[in-house]
């Protein structure tokens, strides 16, 4: 989300700064629930705002305008709201350093491969941007597919896959951490070899 | 409306014949959008509209939003649009405690407007139902909430209570997390 940007570029229109954080306005930052994360985001990029919005002055005018028992119900649901939001995100890193990235390499014919990403939407990734940025890359055909199972993956054509790693790292590495990538290779070929 | 996150969905050009239809829909419903609807809606920009649920349609141009239709009703400016332009709707104001429910998702209720933190216009602006308007809050100076009004503005101030709006397009819903590109 752009942050100083609101409408079309032109000199008629209002620019709104919105909050990095909560993506409202600042002023209902208060109502987001990540306050204290939105404060400390609007003082280190707008701190002429925080002033008119955080001064003990604007503070206390926005109390004083609430009976105390409404104030009490409204403090208790935000920190409520507050409580809800960290549990959440504590889960979603939690979820995020358990999964993993698989790119298996999956034999099609004989000497033929397609490469298979799985698990890219756990760390934010679009599998079906990504596919299109993969084989624009690598020139080959590549697309997200639907497993059996149901889950999304990605399919690229040619066996590509310790390129798809280098190129994740490098272009998405702040998103997807190098230990929760692993290459496979595939089992049927183990098999295959096994069985010679 | 769109209290649940909207799955990004597939999007199409909008037929430039089409397109002028909708700008003209536009201007006839708000006409304070006129000064300024070469800027929204230039000729010669290239409208998209991208499907939301419940038959609601989104129009943007160059993955900025300007207004959703549904799919009976009139076209209703997105809140982005109406920040950059806030002159251009009737505005209400709420007070202070309902800030809260409202950015929560819950229907507009009549006493958050009549209350001494709430503003509505003079009998002889009154607002009918089934308008628009843009509903900004006490001490705050961006819109929170525009939507259908479901009840007229003298109405409210003679009951003073009951639902005023719901189904409107709030501050944090998933019309505005929505991420278009």
């Amino acid at each position: 989300m752009a942050e100083v940007d609101s409408g079309p570029v032109e000199p008629q229109a209002r620019h709104v700064v919105y909050c990095g954080v909560c993506t409202l306005p600042p002023e209902y930052c208060e109502f987001g629930g990540t306050a204290k994360k939105c404060e400390d985001w609007l003082k280190e990029k707008h701190s002429d705002l925080w002033e008119g919005l955080y001064s003990e002055d604007a503070v206390t005018a926005n109390l004083s305008t609430l009976s105390v028992s409404a104030q009490e119900r409204a403090a208790k649901d935000a920190a409520k709201k507050e409580a809800k939001a960290a549990q959440s995100e504590a889960r979603d890193a939690e979820k995020k350093a358990a999964s993993k990235v698989l790119i298996k390499r999956v034999e099609r014919n004989k000497r033929k491969y397609v490469t298979v990403i799985i698990g890219l939407e756990v760390f934010g990734l679009e599998n079906k941007k990504i596919a299109k940025d993969l084989g624009k890359k690598f020139a080959t055909g590549s697309s997200m597919t639907r497993s059996p199972a149901g889950a999304e993956e990605i399919t690229v054509q040619g066996d590509v896959s310790d390129d798809v790693r280098d190129w994740l790292l490098e272009v998405h590495g702040d998103k997807v951490p190098e230990a929760n990538i692993e290459l496979i290779e595939d089992k049927k070929k183990k098999k295959a070899e096994a069985a010679v | 409306m769109f209290k649940k996150e909207i799955p990004s969905s597939n999007r199409s050009k909008v037929k430039s014949s089409v397109q002028r239809g909708l700008r003209q829909k536009l201007l006839d419903t708000y006409p304070g959008f006129e000064p300024y609807i070469e800027e929204i809606m230039p000729k010669k920009a290239s409208l998209e509209a991208v499907k939301l649920p419940e038959r609601t349609t989104l129009y943007t141009i160059d993955s900025t939003p300007l207004f959703f239709q549904p799919f009976d009703g009139p076209p209703i400016p997105h809140l982005k649009l109406i920040h950059a332009y806030p002159n251009a709707l009737p505005t209400i104001q709420i007070d202070r405690g309902a800030i809260r429910f409202v950015l929560s998702g819950a229907a507009l209720m009549a006493p958050g407007l009549t209350s001494p933190g709430g503003r509505l216009p003079d009998s002889e602006h009154a607002i009918e139902a089934g308008q628009v308007v843009a509903v900004k809050a006490e001490g705050k100076n961006e819109v929170c909430l525009v939507g259908t009004l479901k009840q007229g503005t003298e109405e409210m101030k003679a009951k003073g209570k009951g639902v005023v709006m719901d189904e409107g397009h709030f501050l944090g819903d998933g019309l505005w997390r929505m991420i278009l590109d």
